[in-house]
Parts: structure tokens; sequence; C-alpha cells
């Protein structure tokens, strides 16, 4: 897996919370998904320091946390921007010119589907079906749905967003 | 004890034993890759499919996993369980047609050719590899990561494994990643030279020349081995 060199700057959770994760659990190995959902809640992404911990402290073989890692797409191995766009490319969006939008998402934000920026501020993922079909081409970013989206409005979006991280991190 | 029938013949065995056990018990042979003794049933080749009950109720179960039951009615070279289990040589031929224990399967059940897309790859997935690591050499050290075709064995972070002690055990159990059989074809998909089980090199030689437990691809194309003087 490669990591872009930038990100090895990426916040890692410390062992301190870790613990109080595992804590809240009991140390209990059959909540190994809580336990990963809580961390990945905390870190956004699961760092493999980190699963190396969880699975010295839950006495579980590494490959375990690994292949369950890898099993659920929630997780992810890489680090994750704090705004997740996801693109729907299901066949209506598709007919609706998504691939259009995916593009320009990539353009602008200068990276490839399922990549992070190096702010680390958007990671870009794509989706087969959001299910509002009629709203078509759609993007979320984060919980907001953005329906009938074109080429245009995409930066205003993208701005609003940045305009967000810079006001929480000052 | 439980007492169950087998292709019409009843056979009691102790309780926790499987069809497959009681099969085995009875002379019946069923092809397994999966399975191996010593090592926690898997299920995964779907090789020791039989079929159990009659009529609607009929299905397919794996043998290997499924436990005797009292009063079962198991039948296992049924035109259906045979189809399923050829369809199922095919598509690990399909798989990994290098495997000499794959080819030598196809030539037992005599599958001829491959109607899928040949995809040379060098793991059936069988998970032997990961249960003898796991089960007998308590170690650990690899698994299955992803789902679906992405599926793959692996050590953890794709990295040298540090509980890994490169015992080998891994790669004796492997059916896959073995020397390559040498059919009349070598990059073919079905060599079927171990349907000729006779070795011809004994009409020319004192002995048997290749230990390769049936192969015999030596004369397949030619009828019979080139001697020194032809060559």
């Amino acid at each position: 897996m490669l990591i872009h060199p930038i990100h090895r700057m990426a916040r890692m959770i410390k062992t301190a919370d870790v613990d109080k994760i595992l804590q809240k659990h009991h140390n209990d190995k059959t909540a190994l998904i809580s336990i990963l959902q809580d961390i990945q809640a905390k870190n956004r992404w699961l760092p493999q320091e980190i699963l190396e911990y969880v699975s010295e402290k839950l006495k579980i073989p590494l490959i375990d946390v690994y292949s369950t890692v890898t099993f659920y797409k929630s997780f992810s191995l890489t680090p994750r921007g704090k705004h997740i766009v996801t693109v729907c490319l299901g066949t209506a969006c598709h007919v609706r010119g998504s691939p259009k939008i995916l593009d320009e998402l990539k353009n602008q934000l200068d990276i490839n589907v399922g990549e992070t920026t190096p702010d680390e501020n958007f990671t870009l993922q794509t989706v087969r079906c959001l299910g509002v079909c009629a709203l078509g081409p759609l993007m979320t970013i984060d919980d907001e749905y953005y329906g009938q989206v074109t080429t245009k409005i995409i930066p205003s979006i993208l701005k609003k967003y940045k305009k967000r991280v810079q006001e929480s991190d000052s | 004890m439980l007492e169950l029938s087998i292709n019409g013949i009843d056979v009691q065995v102790e309780e926790g034993s499987t069809i497959l056990d009681a099969a085995r018990f009875l002379g019946i042979d069923i092809p397994t890759l999966c399975h191996v003794e010593g090592l926690t049933p898997y299920g995964a080749c779907r090789l020791c499919v039989v079929e159990i009950n009659k009529g609607e109720q009929a299905r397919l179960v794996s043998s290997c996993t499924y436990p005797a039951e009292h009063g079962l009615q198991v039948w296992t070279h049924t035109r259906r369980v045979v189809e399923a289990r050829k369809m199922l040589i095919e598509l690990l031929l399909a798989m990994c047609p290098s495997s000499k224990t794959v080819q030598d399967l196809a030539s037992a059940h005599n599958v001829q050719k491959v109607r899928f897309k040949v995809d040379y790859s060098d793991c059936i997935l069988c998970g032997l590899c990961v249960r003898m690591c796991n089960e007998q050499m308590d170690a650990r050290a690899i698994g299955f990561i992803n789902r679906g075709k992405d599926r793959r064995i692996t050590t953890p972070f794709d990295v040298k494994s540090d509980i890994c002690r490169t015992c080998g055990a891994c790669m004796y159990i492997c059916p896959a990643c073995e020397l390559r059989c040498q059919g009349p074809h070598p990059p073919g998909d079905v060599c079927g030279g171990c349907l000729n089980v006779e070795p011809v090199c004994l009409e020319e030689e004192e002995q048997k020349m290749c230990f390769m437990d049936p192969c015999g691809w030596c004369y397949k194309e030619t009828g019979r081995r080139k001697t020194e003087k032809e060559k």
C-alpha cells in the first residue's frame, strides 16, 4: 500500500485514546468491529501501528484484524480527508452526465478516485447508486446531498467546504 | 451410533462424524481437494458434494462438512452430483491449469475441455495453507484478505510477517503452487496425459522412468517415447 509521503504527517490517534476505546468495550475480542469503528470515528482511518497495537491488546492474531479491516469497505487503511466527496455513478446518474462531474472533481481536487488531497481536506470516492435517481447527477459531501450537479457549480460547493475547514481550524 | 444409508447401503457411524467419514468407511471414493486429515473441514472446493434425500427434497451438500444424521439418505454418484463435480473441476482448471492436483482430478473425472476464460493464477483459495499455518503450525501468519473477486491469501500488510517461521508448511500443503505438470501442450488448459495410466517407458527401459504419479505425457503425442536412434 502506497502512502503519499505527505500523509506520513497525517494525524494519528494516541495509544491512550485507543486504550480508552478498548476499555469501553471491556477488551472484548468479539467487539473487534465496534472497536475499529470507534477508532476510525476518532481518527478517520486505521493506521498500521494502531492495528498492531489493537491485535496485541486483544490477543487476536494480526492477520485476523487485517482481514476484518480489508473485508469491510467502510474501514480505510489509507488516510481519509475531513470531507468525503462521493459521486454517484449509477445508471441514471451516468446517463445524466455523472462521469463529467467526476472528471471535474478529479481536476479540481487534483486526485484520483479513492485518493485524498495532500492537505487532507477531501477524499474522492464513487458509489453505484444512492437511490435518488430523479435528482441525478448526484454527489454527496459527508451527509449532504447535492442533486442535479453541473460542472459549473462544483467550485462553489468545494469552496464552501474549504471555508468550513478553515473556520474549524482557526 | 447413528444409522444412515449411503447409496442404499446401511452404515453405522459414531456421532459427530461427517458424511465423508461414513462414505470413506464404506470404501466409497469421494474426491476431495481442500480436505486433509488433521485440519478442520472447510468446504471450500465443494468437490465432495453428495446428494441427500430423494425427490423434491433432494439437494447437494458438501459431505466433508455435513454431519451424519440418523436416517439420512445419501447418494454419492448420481448424475446431478457427477455433473456438479465435473463443472467444479472445470472451474478449478480455468483458475489454475498449472496445478498437477487439479489436472489429475480432471483426468480422473474425464474433463476434456475448459469452456471458461483461463486465468493462470497460482491460488484456488482452498484455504489449506491458512488452516495449516493456523492449526498445525500454530503461527497464524497468513490469512484471507479482501472479499469477492479480490479475495486472496497474504500476510498482514503484505510484508514479511514477524510470526512466520518460514517453516514451509503452507507450500507443502498447497495443491496449486506445486511444480507444473508438463502436459503434451504445456501452456494448454487440460493436459489429459494422466488418462493414459500405463507407463510405456517400461517397454524400453528396465524400470519405470518417471515417478510423476500417473502422467505419461512422454508418449501421448508420438504414441511412444522417442528412442535414442530416432532422435
